[in-house]
Formats: C-alpha cells, structure tokens, sequence
C-alpha cells in the first residue's frame, strides 16, 4: 500500500510540475498576476509531494518490503538500519528519485528567499525548475520507476553493494547532488533573466548566492568522494580521472569559472553573455553526470543497447535543455550586451583569464571522458584513455590559473597599472619561490622540481591571500573574507597533492604472521591474522605493529570482508593511522598460501591537506554567500539599488 | 602602428601561440594515452601492437591462477572461448579477481607471447562484466549481460 501511495505522490508531483511550467511563465509573459501567483503554492506542492514519495521508499526499505524490485534489488534483512535507508540511493532509481526530491527542496528554498524579487521574476524561475522536473520525473515513471513491485515476492533481497556500506557514503551522494541540482538554481536565474529580457545585471547578483551555496555542496561532495575513495578501495589513491570522478569535476569547474564570472557581471555589467553561458554550461554538465554515472552509460556502453529506452530519454532530455537553453541564448544575448569597458591591466582581465582557462580545462577532461564512447558508439573499437592524459593537461594549464590568481586579488577593476601591481606583489612572488625551496628541502628527503614548484605556486596563492587580507582589515567584508578562506583552501589542497604525489612510499608485499617490512623509517611487522564475524559479512583481519626507531608508534588492523548475500563478495577495509604531515596505511591484499598473505603498506605525507583545503573552500563559500550585499531589500521593483561600498570592497 | 594596435597585436599574438602550444600539448598526451582494447582473439591473428601498451581482457580460465612462491609474481590465463592469452602480474590482484571472473588487463605484449601486465582490473560489483570482455565473449558467441560498477585496481 505504501509503495503505492510513493507512485501516486510522484505522479501528482509531476501534475504539478507541468502546471508550474506552463502558467506561471505564460502569466509572466502575459502579465497575468493570477496566473503567476500560482507559482508558490504550486512548487511548495510539488515539494510536499516528493516528500512523500520519498518518505514512501524509505519506508519500503526500513521495512524490507521486498515485493519491491528496487528494495529486493539493493537491500537485505541482515543490512544495518543506516545502510538501509542510504540504500535508498545506492543504485539508479532511488538516486534519480533523491535527485527530483533536492530539485524539491531546492524550489521550496526559493519560494522562501525570493520575496524581495519582482513577482514575475520568480515566476519565471519556478516554472524553469518545473520544466526542469518534468523531464525528471517523466524519466523516473516512465524508465526507471523505484515503486515496481515482482509479482513474486523474495524472502531476502540481493544487499547494497558492500563498498557503499560506509558512512561516507551515506551522506556523499546528498552532498554532491545538493551540489549539482544546485546549479538548477543558478540556470533557471539567466532563463528566467533572457526570457524576461532583463537587461541590467540584478538577476546576478540574486543569483551568487544561490551558485555560491550550491558549489560548497559539489566542493564537499567530491571531497568527501574522494576521502571515500581513499580510505574504501584500499589502495590509498585520492584522485583517478575515472569518468565517475570526472562527471562531477566538470560541474565544479565550470561552478567555479561561473562563481568569479558572476562576480564580474554583477559588479562591473561585464561578460554578460559569458556568465548566462556558464549559467548554462554549468547545469548542462550536472545533467550530463547525473546521467552519465547513474544510467550506466558510462561504465558499460552496453547500457544503452540493453535498455534504449532510458538512454534516448536521456538524449532527448539533454538535447531539449542544451538545445532550448542556447538557442534562448542566440535570440536574446545580443540584446543584453554588456556595457561595462575595462583595459588589458585590470581585475576584469585576471578575472576572464580565470573563467576561460577554468572552461578549456573542463573541456579537456569532456574530451578524455567521452572520446572512447563517442569513439566505440561509432563503432571504431574499443579504448580507454588512461589518467596521465589528464595529468598531463590538468596540471599545466591549471599553473596559470593560480598565478594570475594571486595578481587578481591585487589588481583594480577597470584599469590599473603593471608597475603598480608588481611593486605589490614582488616581495610575494620572490618569496614564495625561495620559501618553496626551502620547504622542499626541508620536508622532503628527495627535493624536485616538481615539488618546488607545486609548493612555490601554493605559497604564492597563500602569501598574496594573506597580505591582501591584511592591508583590506579595516573593510573586510563577508564576502572578501570568503574569497580569501577559498583561495587559502586551495594553496592547501596544492600542498597536499604536490607533497603526497610526489613523495608517497608504497611496499607490496608476500608476508606471514612475525614478518617484517620498512617503509619510509617505519618497520611494519605483521603480528597475527584472525578470523572475525560481522553482521552480514566474515572477515580476515591482519594486525601489524608499527614502530619508528624500534619504539612502537601504533597498531594498525586492516580486514578482509567477504559479504554472505553478494556470493562472497570481498572488500577490503584499510587500517589507516592519520596524521596532520602523514598517514600511514596498512591493507591487507589476497591469501598466497601456506599462511601467507599480500600486503600493501603506504606511507602518505600530507595526504590529509587535501581535503582539509576543500573544508576551507567550503568554509569561504559560506561566508561569502552570507555577505550582506546579498540581502535582499524588500522592495516591489525589479531595481535593487547598489550600495556603493560593498561593491568597492567586496569581490 | 599605434601603441593601442601594438597592444593589440602583442596581445592577440599572445592568444594564439598559448592557444597553440596548448592544443598541440594536449593532443600529444592524448595520443600518447589511448589505450585500446584487444581479445584474446585479436592477439592470437597478430593484430594487437608490440610496442606499445594496450588492454587485454577475457575470463580468468579455472585453475589457470599459478603464484610464486616467494614473490608475488602471479601468472593466470585470459580467454574469450575461442583463444586464450597468458597474462604475468607483480603485484596484488584486486578484490573482485577470481577465476571464471571477466577481468581487463593493461600492459604490453612480450616477445614470448606472453602478456605482463602492469595494472589489473576489476569492476567493484559480484555481477559485473566488463564491456569490452562481453563484447569479446558475444563475439565469440557467448551470451552475454553487462553490469555497472566503480573500477578498482
């Protein structure tokens, strides 16, 4: 009954979702007050209603329903209860229902912040994120529906894929989606600015908090993505340009470019056209991940030709959104040409550099990502391109970003002078070079280049961060105070990749029970391997000793899980002890034998650092979105006055 | 010339050659790392490369796994039913490996014919297959379903 009631809310919720997208726009454009004013009720329905649905399916997973194909498929009586319900959106159906559930929660956030924006406006935003749901919630129904029942009810169900029995991942997807559906936000803003014909610049700046919130959900997201990754798959790798990863890069490289894009527009009536293509750019590649990692698209091409229903509900979908989106975009972008004029040596310059270099970085890994599906869905053969092509382009082309980066936060808008500038940052950029070195050699047994430069850049990015906050004390605002946080947060996660990829250590090897092994002045010595029962799985548990100059540092224990439901499957759990300039990392590999097993121990220098800059990233965001500029006045008109000295000092 | 033209100018010339140097750097470490796929099948005609690195996939045959037994240099047999290839390791195999498994391989191909593989792969799903062994094993006329899954080394 219950599952039952889940389908009838989903299929009212998209009742609703067609009424948002048809009246209020029409009223907007009709300017029918009545019409438009159906736009608030209508959309908090419509949340109310995924609500429940989604209620539903928690219900039916909590409950072990499994005349439920979706539960039957993906749960098991012996799941603890917190797998259960993030059980709820470990497989395709129940994360695209969480999908259409945020775009929920995100619409109801609109109706509560917007009341100081002109009435058609908001109309025109709702019905975009109406139209917006729609297409989701028709895939849902119609592709991929979680309420199917069997018709013969099992007794057990198939259990979640033990890899995503963690804590980590019950809250990675929420956060990443939170992150992507965001940008549904900031998209239905430049809609609802072209279908309006807005040709001031207010719709940006009531659009950055919303881009700026919902970059903090995707930045969090793939961090805590890739802390999953590290510590799950127990081969001690943060980062694989694996396609799963990169769908949800890509949205965070262009949220990023539009962040400082929107910043611009808003201050300066510049690159007008630039940010609304972003706008676009940054929402197309959420929908683009989203279906790329849940379809299976991606993973296995044969996804498409075993269901071809949901892969051309897919490219239909897509097509409508890319397709409708830019050409709105031809018709109505002459007409909202910027006026502002700004000179080669000017924060506008630094800032364009920035969001195009963000853009071509994007469309390298667009290119790696797809080019083998592009390439065997023409039938051409079969490849892969392998992680040193994105190292290869991501790195060089990232290097600019930083440096013009730090001249940026120096650099006045509109017009400034070189010579200026450099006086202002010489000392930084000198700095940081020779600070980079000495570090290197400081921390580091085998300085190289490679590390002296990573470190130089993050100094640099550090140090003008720094000054420029101090010479700004007397006017911080929230804004410039979140800037500087993100900036700092990234000179962190630079250290961090720079000192772990380059000077990690890594010993495989074949031991028994009283072996011993050194790695980076640590001596690993296996003291016994167990047998140990866990709820729904068996496992094998090494315990190995660590000692640092024959005095014992810590004892590690690093298992073997063979999960009873999957047939077996194993995973491995990595003993890991963490650490501010280190990690040390124990994982146990395969039985050899005779006793003996595989080994993996690592030795991971500032490994931490790299999620600890995205934790300031997300920290700066935060703070920025809550600079007072963004208040809004309650005023009826569509013109919000600028006050003159946030916009002077804020960035 | 102005000094706005010559500005101008130095700027634009600027773009381009980055523009340029990018793009020619890019595309080299694209070519450079295309990894493409070949069956045991492909092998065995001679169709795959020798001097370059490429995947190779197939089911680990049963009972083909053999280990040495003081490294851990592990030697097992791939096949797509029809020809089968012999894949060397060093190193620890993933979790997911096990023989009848579909596995994919990426290394090089030796002079004796065998394959030395410098990573091994396996999709984190009991069920999974990876898509180019089902294609190969549909090739060969197996009957074949496909999964999904994150990789794992």
């Amino acid at each position: 009954m219950i599952p039952e009631l889940g389908q009838f809310a989903l299929i009212l919720a998209l009742c609703m979702a067609i009424i948002l997208a048809v009246f209020p726009i029409v009223g907007a454009a009709r300017n029918n007050s009545y019409w438009m004013s159906l736009a608030l009720p209508v959309a908090r329905t419509q949340f109310l209603c995924l609500v429940i649905a989604f209620a539903a399916l928690v219900y039916a997973f909590i409950t072990n329903d499994f005349s439920v194909t979706y539960v039957a498929n993906n749960s098991n009586t012996l799941l603890p209860v917190q797998y259960r319900i993030s059980a709820v959106w470990g497989a395709h159906e129940g994360s695209l229902l969480l999908w259409a559930l945020i775009l929920g929660i995100w619409m109801f956030a609109v109706t509560l912040f917007s009341r100081g924006l002109p009435e058609e406006f908001v109309a025109r935003v709702l019905g975009v994120m109406g139209l917006i749901s729609i297409g989701f919630l028709l895939f849902l129904l119609l592709t991929s529906n979680p309420f199917e029942r069997i018709l013969m009810a099992p007794q057990e169900g198939a259990d979640l894929n033990p890899l995503l029995q963690d804590p980590g991942l019950i809250v990675h997807p929420p956060m990443l989606y939170f992150g992507y559906v965001g940008f549904s936000v900031a998209f239905s803003f430049a809609i609802a600015a072209m279908l309006g014909g807005q040709t001031d610049t207010s719709w940006a700046r009531w659009a950055r908090p919303w881009t700026i919130i919902s970059w903090v959900f995707l930045t969090l997201g793939i961090a805590l993505g890739s802390w999953w990754a590290y510590y799950e798959l127990g081969w001690g790798g943060w980062w694989f340009w694996d396609p799963v990863e990169n769908a949800s890069f890509m949205p965070w490289l262009a949220g990023t470019a539009l962040i400082h894009s929107l910043a611009a527009t808003e201050k300066r009536d510049i690159f007008k056209n630039w940010t609304i293509l972003l706008a676009i750019c940054a929402f197309s590649l959420s929908l683009l991940g989203t279906f790329l990692v849940r379809s299976g698209v991606l993973t296995s091409v044969h996804a498409f030709a075993s269901d071809p229903t949901r892969g051309i509900f897919i490219l239909i979908f897509l097509g409508v959104v890319v397709g409708g989106s830019l050409l709105l975009y031809a018709m109505r972008a002459p007409a909202m040409a910027s006026i502002g004029k700004f000179s080669l040596i000017s924060r506008d310059t630094f800032l364009l550099i920035n969001s195009v270099l963000l853009v071509v970085v994007m469309l390298t890994i667009l290119l790696g990502t797809l080019y083998p599906l592009i390439i065997e869905a023409m039938g051409l053969g079969k490849l892969s391109v392998g992680a040193p092509y994105f190292n290869a382009v991501f790195i060089p082309l990232m290097i600019p970003v930083t440096i013009a980066l730090g001249f940026g936060m120096f650099t006045r808008w509109r017009k400034d002078q070189w010579s200026r500038i450099w006086a202002k940052t010489r000392t930084a950029a000198i700095a940081s070079i020779v600070i980079g070195g000495l570090l290197t050699f400081m921390l580091v047994d085998s300085a190289i280049l490679k590390t002296v430069a990573g470190l130089s850049i993050a100094l640099w990015i550090l140090i003008t961060s720094i000054v420029s906050l101090t010479t700004r004390r007397k006017s911080l605002t929230f804004g410039f105070c979140g800037m500087s946080s993100a900036h700092i947060g990234l000179a962190i996660t630079i250290i961090g990749i720079t000192i772990s990829s380059n000077h990690s250590q890594e010993v495989h090897k074949r031991m028994g029970p009283g072996d011993r092994v050194d790695v980076a002045g640590h001596t690993f010595e296996l003291v016994k391997i167990s047998e140990l029962p866990g709820p729904n799985y068996q496992a094998t548990e090494a315990t190995i000793n660590v000692y640092r100059n024959d005095e014992m540092i810590t004892s590690l224990r690093s298992q073997k899980r063979n999960y009873f439901a999957r047939g077996g499957m194993p995973m491995t759990e990595a003993g890991i002890d963490p650490g501010l300039t280190r990690d040390i990392y124990v994982s146990l590999g395969e039985p050899l034998g005779e006793g003996d097993w595989s080994l993996r121990f690592y030795y991971k220098p500032f490994i931490r650092w790299i999620w600890l800059g995205a934790l300031f990233m997300a920290l700066g965001g935060i703070l920025a979105a809550m600079d007072k500029r963004f208040r809004l006045k309650k005023t009826k008109k569509s013109a919000i006055i600028l006050d003159k000295d946030t916009v002077l000092s804020t960035t | 010339m102005n000094p706005h033209r010559r500005k101008l100018l130095i700027t634009a010339t600027f773009i381009v050659v980055g523009v340029a140097a990018a793009t020619l750097l890019g595309l080299k470490a694209f070519q450079e790392n295309l990894l493409y796929f070949y069956s045991p099948s492909q092998i065995a005609a001679g169709e795959a490369p020798l001097t370059r690195s490429f995947r190779a996939g197939g089911l680990v045959v049963e009972g083909s796994v053999t280990r040495d037994p003081e490294s851990l240099i592990v030697q097992f047999v791939l096949t797509d039913t029809i020809e089968n290839i012999t894949v060397v390791y060093d190193g620890i195999l993933p979790d997911l490996f096990r023989e009848g498994q579909g596995i994919v391989a990426n290394g090089n191909l030796q002079a004796d014919g065998k394959f030395e593989a410098f990573e091994v792969l396996a999709k984190h799903d009991e069920n999974y297959m990876p898509p180019e062994v089902a294609d190969a094993l549909t090739k060969a006329g197996v009957d074949m379903s496909s999964g999904k899954g994150h990789l794992q080394q």
